[in-house]
């Protein structure tokens, strides 16, 4: 039997590994089926920093780790460094 | 070269610290017009028949000719051809010289056709955007490649237009492992009138955006590379290094946005803190291959990390 209530998850990824930093990339993924976001679809963020969302009922379920940086590779870069998962529950009759 | 109008140091600057070149309206409607019949027309959507079929038969019907990779762009398409007096206008292979020295290799190309949604209801497929994606795979080269991206038709935001975020070219990435940034701080999409080109660096993040108009889109990549030096290929002007060491952090007034050191150190607004700095050194080791000059340096972000005489090394 399915389970009642769906998940929506926001990513965000912030300009430092502060949650009140300014967020600088975003994703959003919708279980209710009520939305369907996709690559590209918005040219401005949810929301203006971390904290923002949390004050606004998102639920903070991962933070990227602070990894110390290779030697040789200092510079190096791949992937972006402060990504935040949150999630919010919805209920579902 | 008479007649090839080599890209500029400013241009060139650019490139380096953004990952892209556009010229709009670029290709004259003449060409626009052949290559759209040489690519030929998808089959209409019916219900039930999938799109990779019809995609399939677009291609195995478009004049555009199979070609091996290695081959010398030159000699890749046919005479008269739309995509060869491409190749051929001035502009172009000025710009490819700039870039790639004097005899460019082609690598692959490939028609990207962007369907509408009647299309995706008649095949019971998903009408999305492309997850954001570094085209290839893990590259870590200082040199680059480039892809020529032409639009031979206008592109309106409907028709969804590539995506693109300036200034990802210089991290190594695999692929679409980045597919979960669904939206970055300063992408542009390509709104662009018919004959537009962007000239990418191999490395740059983009996607092909969805598109909810009522036709296909059309888009024609060609990816290019080097097959000797791309060191002062371009119309290179000297420039005192006092030029690029300019004052930093106290700043009295804002600095013309124009020059080469300036359009070198621009950030991007998806620039994390940090590593944005360490994007503007990965511009200047770009800039000192591409000029040859191991000691080039801007805004002291090298100089400081570098010994200041023989007997100092790092530590």
């Amino acid at each position: 039997m399915m389970a009642r209530g769906r998940q929506k998850v926001l990513v965000l990824y912030l300009a430092n590994s502060a949650l009140d930093s300014q967020v600088i990339g975003w994703a959003v993924y919708d279980g209710t089926g009520e939305t369907r976001r996709m690559a590209g679809d918005a040219d401005a963020p949810p929301y203006a920093t971390g904290l923002a969302a949390l004050l606004d009922g998102w639920r903070l379920i991962q933070a990227s780790q602070l990894l110390p940086h290779a030697r040789g590779e200092e510079f190096d870069l791949a992937y972006l460094k402060y990504e935040f998962f949150f999630e919010q529950w919805i209920e579902t009759p | 070269m008479t007649g090839t109008p080599l890209l500029s140091d400013e241009q060139l600057a650019s490139f380096v610290a953004r990952g892209f070149l556009r010229f709009d309206a670029a290709v004259p409607d003449e060409i626009n017009a052949a290559f759209l019949v040489e690519a030929g027309e998808a089959p209409e959507a019916a219900p039930g028949r999938k799109l990779r079929a019809t995609y399939g038969e677009l291609l195995a019907g478009a004049a555009i000719p199979e070609i091996a990779p290695g081959t010398p762009l030159y000699d890749a398409y046919p005479e008269g051809s739309a995509v060869r007096r491409l190749l051929d206008l001035p502009l172009v292979r000025g710009a490819l010289r700039s870039l790639l020295g004097a005899a460019p290799v082609f690598d692959h190309h490939f028609l990207h056709v962007t369907f509408p949604p009647r299309y995706h209801q008649g095949g019971g497929g998903e009408n999305v955007s492309q997850h954001t994606h570094q085209d290839s795979t893990i590259d870590p080269r200082l040199a680059f490649d480039v892809q020529v991206m032409y639009y031979p038709h206008a592109v309106t935001r409907q028709m969804g237009g590539t995506r693109f975020v300036p200034g990802t070219h210089l991290r190594k990435v695999s692929e679409v492992a980045l597919g979960r940034y669904q939206n970055l701080r300063g992408q542009q999409h390509m709104v662009c009138e018919a004959g537009t080109l962007l000239f990418l660096h191999h490395g740059i993040w983009h996607g092909g955006g969805v598109n909810v108009s009522d036709r296909t889109r059309t888009m024609f990549k060609i990816r290019i590379h080097a097959s000797g030096s791309q060191q002062r290929q371009w119309n290179r002007v000297e420039r005192p290094a006092s030029e690029f060491q300019r004052p930093i952090f106290l700043v009295k007034a804002p600095r013309p946005p124009d020059s080469v050191a300036a359009i070198l150190m621009a950030p991007e607004p998806w620039f994390e803190q940090d590593t944005g700095r360490l994007e503007f050194i990965n511009r200047i080791r770009l800039w000192r291959y591409l000029t040859a000059d191991p000691n080039f340096d801007a805004d002291y972000w090298m100089t400081r990390l570098e010994p200041h005489d023989e007997a100092q090394g790092v530590v």
